[in-house]
């Protein structure tokens, strides 16, 4: 199984470790909604070194990811930021979600880690025409801060560059080989940290010293689904396409002469007609899990991550469901029908309800 | 070290039984399977009235991360159930074998203790 550098410190900190995606991972140090609402009302810190971390050098590097990313690059080629889209497959399918960052004119992509093999086939594969060469990363680790105090904290962090504090949401600079990018994966404030695990130990442990506590992969999924963020695997697979999985907003078609790969798949799709994700509250007592069947007056529909939230204290989860659905529906969970809501899948603005 | 109290008869999937001296059993969930559980966030009770057989599904525990079937060390029919966890489920976590005991039953053999694990061989149990 694979370890991150930081393997040893979980284990002294008294995490119970998990297997995900072949990683040994903390998924709670204490309690997972201690956990939680430490992101929410203060500052935690995440080791996310099992994300795959890509650099790229050489050849036509814009023409290569104007290709092969749904959403356009050129949003963002010019400046030092990142941007969030889709790999798709011909089809149209989803290959995969990520970020990719771009400052000092270099790019650097971060994508989940049960993809890592097929992502760095596929990105070998395209690059070859632009003659774009593919450096998999496995060198770097990444840390997440993130809460309200977050940036505090990491303003008393002296090996990191001060500069940060100006950093806009989705900006990003470079410190060297390090990468900090006013990103993440919770809803709230903060910091994703690029950089070589070389450095990953004392940073974690300066953080910790400041007071971010330590946040273990059971909260960062309870924070996530609280901003309505998709998990790839969970609320879409290679089987599901953009305008399915709440992200049609992530796919650019303004310039017309740019063909990336899955467009044609996508202008065949009767958008009208496809399902969406919604974010859903179950009403009554339980709690939301994957797989549970939802109906409701148009249609029906399938809860894809479902859990407690810790800050709205009540079950909710983001579902796939037929077009024509009002306020409410109806959930079964184990041959019960139980009463849900149709909301918003950001259940959470800013961390706030 | 999880706690393990020597009154108690356990099935090796983390359930207690406690003979009262009435002759009731008390049923509950071990320290041991709150802490791999984590944060409680809802039980799923059986009615009173309701027969049960030993080691079959009887309530459904949900923790923030995953639901997870409670089966019966003892067949009977359970005569109560501890209401204070519909509201406050979280106290299986901090009293798991006191305040935070699932339901109760009157046994109808009381012969299936001897299939039940002593402390000491569910003690081995969990640290396995």
């Amino acid at each position: 199984m694979n370890k991150t550098s930081l393997h040893n410190a979980h284990i002294q900190l008294g995490a119970k470790m998990v297997n995900f995606s072949n990683w040994e991972m903390p998924i709670s140090y204490s309690s997972l909604i201690e956990e939680h609402n430490a992101v929410r009302n203060a500052a935690g810190i995440f080791d996310v070194s099992h994300m795959s971390v890509f650099d790229f050098d050489d050849g036509d590097q814009i023409a290569f990811f104007e290709k092969i990313f749904a959403n356009d690059i050129k949003k963002i080629y010019k400046d030092d930021k990142a941007i969030y889209g889709a790999l798709l497959n011909e089809e149209g399918g989803i290959l995969d979600d990520l970020i990719i960052y771009h400052a000092n004119n270099k790019f650097r992509l971060v994508s989940n880690c049960s993809t890592r093999e097929q992502n760095r086939q596929w990105f070998e594969k395209h690059a070859v025409e632009f003659g774009v060469k593919v450096i998999e990363r496995s060198d770097m680790g990444v840390l997440a801060i993130q809460g309200p105090n977050a940036l505090k904290k990491i303003l008393e962090i002296k090996e990191i560059d001060a500069q940060v504090n100006s950093l806009q949401s989705f900006e990003c600079m470079f410190e060297g080989d390090k990468l900090y990018a006013r990103t993440g994966y919770t809803g709230e404030d903060g910091l994703e940290l690029i950089v070589p695990t070389q450095d990953i130990d004392h940073l974690w442990n300066q953080a910790l010293e400041l007071g971010c506590a330590p946040i273990g992969l059971g909260a960062r999924d309870t924070l996530r689904l609280e901003a309505g963020l998709n998990l790839y695997g969970n609320d879409m697979t290679i089987n599901n396409h953009p305008y399915e999985s709440n992200l049609g907003w992530t796919i650019d078609m303004s310039n017309q002469n740019r063909k990336f790969i899955g467009k044609d798949a996508l202008l065949s799709i009767d958008q009208s007609k496809s399902q969406k994700i919604v974010g859903i509250i179950l009403q009554d007592k339980g709690v939301l899990r994957s797989g549970y069947e939802i109906t409701h007056e148009q249609g029906k529909g399938m809860v894809l991550s479902g859990s407690y939230s810790p800050t709205l204290q009540s079950s909710i989860g983001l579902a796939r469901v037929d077009q024509g659905f009002q306020e409410n529906g109806k959930v079964m969970i184990r041959n019960k029908v139980l009463n849900i809501d149709f909301v918003s899948p950001r259940f959470l603005r800013k961390g706030k309800i | 070290m999880s706690d393990v109290p020597g009154d108690l008869k356990f099935l090796s999937s983390h359930e207690w039984a406690r003979v009262e001296s009435d002759g009731t059993i008390t049923i509950g969930i071990s320290d041991h399977a709150q802490d791999l559980l984590g944060d409680i966030v809802f039980v799923e009770l059986p009615e009173v009235g309701q027969s049960v057989d030993a080691e079959n599904d009887t309530a459904i525990v949900e923790s923030v991360k995953a639901a997870s079937d409670i089966y019966s060390p003892l067949s009977g029919e359970v005569i109560e159930v501890n209401s204070l966890l519909e509201d406050q489920p979280e106290i299986i976590n901090s009293s798991p074998y006191e305040d935070g005991w699932f339901f109760k039953l009157t046994p109808s053999d009381m012969g299936e203790l001897d299939n039940l694990l002593s402390p000491e061989d569910y003690s081995a149990v969990c640290e396995d």
